[in-house]
């Protein structure tokens, strides 16, 4: 009796330990520690003032991704403020629930096609149902004066691109 | 021969003692009549269920569950693959058919009462069944792997979100990794063919095994109340000395309905064909337009409608309450009236929750808060409101019509009916508004963040004065323009 419960019990134990360690590790992968920088290229590239649309492989896949590993942020050049350049990079993400908005340069506007939310060129929110503004990207300019920005994950709102970001706003 | 090879077998396992009691078992004689009807929906919503299994069993000995490579087998599936379009529509069409008869199955037990006394476990089984059915469907729109399916992940990731403190790590579980991708598509793979069918699978043997163990509620009658200190011999007595086996007339009327349900769905497969893939599933393709198939419209409809600040609330607080209220039902009424005219309540819920649903989804399909994103380059301003016998725009005018088609005004505003229609139609704006109001309501917006953005930064002094000349004078034929009572008249 004592013996078929201790054999059990250890059965039970060597099945579990791997068992249960694999599932945790895959249900809860977590974000990789090292920061990736992306490339998006000279800095010449991008007009002042203007937003455009630059995709990438997201280099935060797998490496069987496929064509789901692009990734595109919106890319706005402010120009020069005292001698360094300044950018604003978007994640394509809606901050509603996450569809990807489209960037209208006629009326500077970006639109998303799900629930109608719209933000202004700078990101802010302008109307419709998002609860804060375009989630922002950490951006630098390296030696070589080339854009390169944080491979962004899915942002969510307690999730943000930038840990300085207030959560709402 | 042959049976004297089955009698062999059955001496060895036992089918006819173990399976004949249970097919003969005995169930209210009015079942054998036409009341038997309303009896049928749950075993033809299981014959769907088989339908699926061998479709879906058909599907996986192609499909790649793999995010580079899924969109390509579902094309190969759809041209290439002899019926394999086929088994695809019919996995779908399928997939809605049991959807609907699920919802009506549990319409009917609700209307009935037959969820009372003692078959309340029989229905919170039957809501897990329901939970089921519409987790296969969620997960099995993921596995189209085209832009609905992706940006349809990326909606459900940005509600788990929003749950407080355990949102991110709940994003975690469900995409598997840093963005939507490989480890997506493979969890839910998983999960739509192993672990909701397996789920699935367990708990309808329960249920099954509840109808046998508790028997088929009699037809209700108005005034048979259920009492659970009678209820049992009153029904042991009337099924045993009046009942009828189940496998004399109720199963002919279970394989006759199960049996049309399946025509009627082939036929639905082969006339209407697949569904998508629509595109493949490239997050930075221009143009996406994610709409989720149909039995989450609703929801769809409901995350668009409600204010900003109670959306987290309905978004997570929404969705819980309604199970739970469903789990409840037989536990707050399990005794007394069962007919449907004795329990106005009932009824009145039922329509309600229909007309909810049905309209919430109409709104989901039209979707009417949704800007158009090609109005403004696809619908051209209609002619009659720029030249027509009895009107003549001036060049300034002229030039408002084309500042309003070029800063997107249509893709919220309509003219003539034409264009997006999240803002006012604008096609006697001129009748409503004065040169003052519109020129504040189109460079500040609606105030406070509300539903038009302000134009004031993006829009210059010389487009201004164009654009609301050309809208000042958009009134109907004769009719005044807009004043304020302190201008003079013209």
């Amino acid at each position: 009796m004592l013996l078929s419960g201790l054999a059990s019990a250890a059965a039970a134990t060597v099945v579990a330990i791997p068992g249960i360690g694999y599932l945790a590790a895959a249900a809860c992968r977590k974000l990789k520690d090292q920061v990736d920088w992306v490339n998006l290229g000279p800095v010449d590239e991008f007009p002042e003032n203007e937003t455009r649309l630059k995709t990438f492989v997201n280099p935060l896949g797998q490496p069987w991704d496929g064509i789901t590993a692009n990734t595109g942020v919106y890319v706005r050049y402010l120009g020069r403020q005292s001698f360094e350049h300044q950018f604003q990079v978007f994640a394509i993400n809606c901050t509603h629930l996450g569809c990807p908005v489209e960037w209208f340069p006629q009326s500077g506007l970006f639109m998303c096609p799900c629930h109608g939310g719209v933000y202004y060129a700078n990101g802010d929110h302008a109307s419709g149902p998002p609860p804060r503004g375009l989630y922002h990207c950490e951006w630098r300019v390296n030696s070589a004066n080339q854009l390169e920005i944080q491979a962004p994950h899915l942002p969510t709102l307690q999730r943000t691109l930038r840990a300085d970001q207030p959560v709402r706003g | 021969m042959f049976k004297r090879i089955y009698d062999w077998i059955d001496f060895r396992l036992g089918i006819r003692e173990t399976f004949m009691p249970m097919l003969r078992h005995p169930v209210p004689r009015e079942i054998a009549g036409p009341l038997g009807w309303w009896y049928v929906f749950g075993s033809a919503s299981l014959t769907l269920f088989l339908i699926q299994i061998l479709t879906g069993i058909g599907l996986a000995l192609t499909y790649v569950p793999s995010a580079d490579q899924a969109y390509e087998s579902l094309l190969y599936l759809n041209y290439q693959q002899p019926w394999g379009w086929f088994l695809r529509s019919l996995h779908y069409w399928s997939s809605s058919a049991m959807v609907v008869l699920v919802l009506v199955h549990m319409t009917q037990v609700f209307l009935h009462g037959s969820y009372k006394y003692p078959r309340e476990l029989t229905w919170l089984v039957g809501v897990l069944l329901l939970l089921c059915t519409l987790g296969m469907a969620f997960t099995g729109q993921v596995l189209r792997w085209d832009p609905d399916a992706y940006w349809g992940v990326g909606v459900g990731a940005s509600m788990a979100g929003r749950v407080p403190e355990a949102g991110p790590t709940i994003v975690d579980l469900l995409l598997g990794g840093a963005i939507i991708g490989g480890d997506t598509l493979s969890r839910f793979f998983a999960l739509h063919v192993f672990v909701i069918p397996g789920a699935l699978m367990f708990f309808l043997a329960i249920h099954l095994w509840l109808i046998l163990k508790r028997g088929i509620s009699a037809p209700p009658k108005a005034g048979a109340r259920v009492d659970p200190a009678t209820y049992d011999s009153e029904y042991e007595r009337d099924t045993h000395e009046h009942g009828v086996p189940f496998n004399a007339e109720p199963i002919l009327k279970d394989i006759i309905f199960s049996a049309l349900v399946v025509i009627a769905v082939v036929g639905i497969a082969a006339v209407a064909g697949p569904k998508g893939p629509s595109a493949p599933p490239d997050p930075t393709l221009p143009g996406a337009n994610p709409r989720p198939d149909w039995p989450f419209l609703w929801l769809f409809a409901l995350l668009a409608l409600s204010p900003p600040s109670a959306e987290t609330v309905i978004m997570l607080i929404l969705p819980v309450a309604l199970i739970l209220a469903l789990l409840a039902v037989p536990l707050i009424s399990n005794r007394g009236e069962r007919a449907p005219s004795r329990r106005p309540v009932a009824v009145l819920l039922v329509i309600f929750i229909y007309t909810t649903l049905g309209a919430l989804t109409h709104l989901g399909h039209t979707a009417p808060w949704s800007p158009v994103m090609t109005a403004w380059s696809s619908d051209p301003i209609p002619t009659e409101l720029i030249a027509s016998k009895e009107r003549t725009l001036s060049p300034l005018q002229l030039q408002g019509a084309v500042v309003f088609q070029n800063k997107q005004c249509r893709n919220c505003h309509s003219l003539d009916s034409i264009g997006g229609k999240r803002g006012p139609d604008l096609t006697h704006v001129g009748q409503r508004m004065t040169t003052d109001q519109l020129i504040d309501q189109v460079s500040n917006g609606t105030p406070g963040g509300g539903n038009m953005p302000a134009y004031g930064k993006q829009i210059s002094p010389a487009e201004m004065t164009a654009l609301v000349d050309f809208l000042t004078q958009l009134v109907p034929l004769g009719a005044a323009p807009a004043r304020t009572p302190t201008q003079d008249v013209p």
